[in-house]
């Protein structure tokens, strides 16, 4: 392997796992706060079919970015309103959330399928192209803001009284609520927060990726991002690795392939499956380390019942 | 009239026998209905947008003798699809097509307990009295495409995104590179199956995985544009359309594109229908019948390269040139094929094997 190539798939690798990243770190908030949201991926084909039409009509790809992330809040309010409000069934609303924004983009996206955008060019532009530069400072804002909400949420849920606050509703709902805290607004704003992450992981798709809108784009990655969370323990440090570890696994088949070699033997299948094979075996270690406990949010999925 | 698949499951029953009650009634005089099932949606810009063109086409050219089609979007190849073909017939529609191969089983099924509706599935090859099987010659329009590549790729390297190593595509591979390499004998292709029609992110990271390791024309079989927007950024020799014209995506990139055409097989099936002329059959028309067509060639292609391409095109419409007449030779480099000798449709509908040139994946 030449340092060209070397970088050449380091720049690949960050690209494909950036929108895992960002939509997992927005989920990882919403289960510390105790609400599982399975809608990720409906959540992000919304902010993904937003982010593609703002772009094609007005060619700014921050306001595209700024009202993903809004079109997200809005789908993830519905899910807010049925799970907080109406205590309905988290699972199957989240469910039904993807349902929803799968159908929701492809009705929106009607007469946008057979139109060209261009990408989010990167934010520090340099000549120097195939360099430790490139490598560096070569992509564009979206990789840097999903780095930077690593440092943040993590310094937010450790450091902040607010993260504390969030946390304690996630671990015991009751608790917080009997010494004054309003569980269903904490819940409702990590909701939202993890709503507006969605929308922008969506937004990557034609921003950073590939510049065109196609039904269903994210083509599973919503869900990749929801397991992310539990491979990582709910830690942001590891949710980072982890991503740019699937991040890796995607692309490296695709390198493998292209390229030959020993790795090419590997069937696309199993290369398919790997990242969901590798979140089974984390799974596995972390419960025959019964010592050390799962860290899961002790009222993730449970509904706010504080009348019982 | 667009509907989808979950409208119509939830429309149910009940208002799949109102329009049965219609077509008995007044069947003489009711124009006749025509149903199309999908696998995905009309805006993919390829395949399915391929079948609801040919769609509209038939409306347009039959007028009052056809109904506003029926077209049932993102139908699964399972249970699913034996549900909507059942709907389809019961609510009044005499000619179904079913455009995904693995509808297959399903619509033999369906096709016994509605003995008066004609089925015809694409890509398929079980039949009866009433369930036709049709399909597009598209390697013919890869011949092409590889004769281009052949003359204008520096490295000699291409590179084939695929979806699944099916014969379909396996077909296609071998094609473009017999074709590639009767201009450059060292040319090579490498396919990298993807394991999914339509995930335009992966298509872009492959394409950008082959430009990285040195292949510089880059062909697919899958449905979107995205791996030739890479090559249009990165500025590699080119791509390939495949399924419509995508040059609105690659200006530059795009060299030629293969295009379905399926209007004229629908006009003539449900014409057939209606004359009470149809009959079961197996069609596979390509190239001559005007069912696959090339894109326009980009501006950039030099002359002599449009008249090789042209050339090929040409043989193979009118018979001269058949990409699989031997000698052929396996990847390994035994003789599969001998001099003279054309491989029949049923070998190529059941090719599993790669010709010289390929880098076979695992």
């Amino acid at each position: 392997m030449t340092p060209e190539l070397i970088i050449a798939i380091i720049v690949t690798v960050v690209g494909a796992s950036t929108p895992i990243l960002i939509a997992a770190l927005g989920e990882l908030v919403v289960e510390k706060a105790g609400v599982l949201n399975l809608g990720v991926e409906g959540m992000m084909l919304v902010g993904a079919i937003t982010a593609f039409v703002i772009v094609f009509v007005t060619g700014n790809h921050y306001l595209a970015i700024l009202l993903a992330a809004a079109a997200g809040v809005a789908t993830s309010l519905i899910f807010g309103f049925l799970t907080l409000s109406l205590s309905a069934n988290q699972t199957a609303t989240g469910l039904a959330l993807t349902i929803f924004g799968t159908g929701f983009s492809a009705l929106a996206g009607q007469g946008y399928s057979a139109k060209p955008v261009t990408l989010l060019g990167p934010l520090f532009p340099s000549g120097a192209a195939d360099s430790v530069w490139r490598v560096l400072f070569g992509y564009s804002a979206l990789v840097y803001f999903a780095l930077i909400m690593v440092v943040a949420i993590w310094w937010f849920l450790k450091k902040t009284r607010a993260g504390l606050i969030l946390r304690a509703v996630g671990e015991n709902d009751l608790s917080a609520h009997s010494i004054g805290y309003s569980v269903v607004g904490v819940r409702y704003l990590a909701v939202m927060f993890g709503g507006a992450m969605a929308g922008i992981a969506g937004a990557c798709f034609p921003l950073l990726l590939t510049p065109q809108w196609a039904e269903r784009m994210t083509a599973g990655r919503g869900w990749i991002a929801v397991a992310l969370v539990v491979f990582a323990s709910w830690k942001p440090f590891r949710l980072l690795a982890g991503a740019y570890l699937f991040g890796l696994v995607m692309t490296m088949e695709l390198y493998a392939k292209a390229g030959g070699g020993p790795l090419s033997a590997i069937p696309s299948e199993l290369w398919a499956a790997l990242p969901y094979l590798g979140t089974i075996v984390v799974l596995v270690l972390i419960s025959i380390r019964r010592d050390a406990s799962t860290n899961a949010p002790a009222c993730l999925g449970k509904p706010f019942l504080p009348s019982n | 009239m667009t509907l989808s698949r979950r409208t119509m499951l939830k429309a149910g029953a009940a208002a799949a026998a109102l329009p049965l009650l219609g077509t008995k009634a007044f069947a003489q005089t009711e124009p006749l209905k025509v149903g199309f099932m999908l696998i995905g949606t009309p805006n993919d810009n390829g395949w399915n947008f391929g079948h609801a063109t040919g769609a509209k086409f038939m409306k347009d050219t039959l007028g009052d003798l056809v109904a506003e089609p029926t077209i049932v979007e993102n139908v699964p190849e399972g249970p699913d699809c034996e549900r909507v073909l059942r709907e389809l017939a019961q609510s009044g529609h005499k000619l179904i097509f079913a455009t995904s191969f693995g509808y297959g089983d399903y619509v033999i099924k369906v096709a016994q307990q509605f003995p008066d509706v004609k089925f015809e599935h694409a890509t398929g090859y079980q039949r009866s009295d009433n369930v036709a099987t049709y399909n597009a010659r598209f390697h013919e329009g890869r011949a092409v495409c590889g004769t281009i590549a052949g003359h204008l790729s520096k490295t000699g390297k291409a590179g084939y995104i695929g979806s699944f190593p099916i014969p379909e595509v396996v077909m296609g591979i071998n094609s473009f590179v017999l074709a590639a390499r009767k201009v450059n004998p060292e040319f090579t292709i490498t396919p990298v199956y993807i394991s999914t029609w339509n995930d335009p992110a992966k298509e872009a990271d492959a394409a950008r995985a082959m430009i990285d390791q040195g292949i510089d024309v880059i062909a697919q079989h899958t449905d979107g544009p995205a791996a030739l927007q890479v090559a249009e950024e990165r500025g590699i020799v080119g791509g390939f359309g495949q399924g419509a014209d995508m040059s609105a995506f690659a200006p530059k990139a795009q060299l030629t594109s293969i295009i379905d055409w399926w209007g004229p097989t629908y006009v003539g099936s449900a014409q057939a229908v209606i004359d009470g002329t149809w009959a079961s059959a197996d069609r596979w028309p390509g190239l001559k019948e005007g069912e696959v067509k090339m894109g326009p060639y980009n501006e950039s292609i030099p002359a002599d390269v449009v008249a090789a391409a042209e050339a090929v095109k040409n043989g193979q419409i009118d018979g001269t040139f058949n990409i699989f007449t031997g000698p052929i030779n396996d990847h390994t480099g035994a003789e599969r094929v001998a001099a003279g000798v054309t491989m029949t449709d049923g070998e190529l509908l059941s090719m599993d094997w790669y010709v010289e040139g390929v880098n076979p994946p695992a």
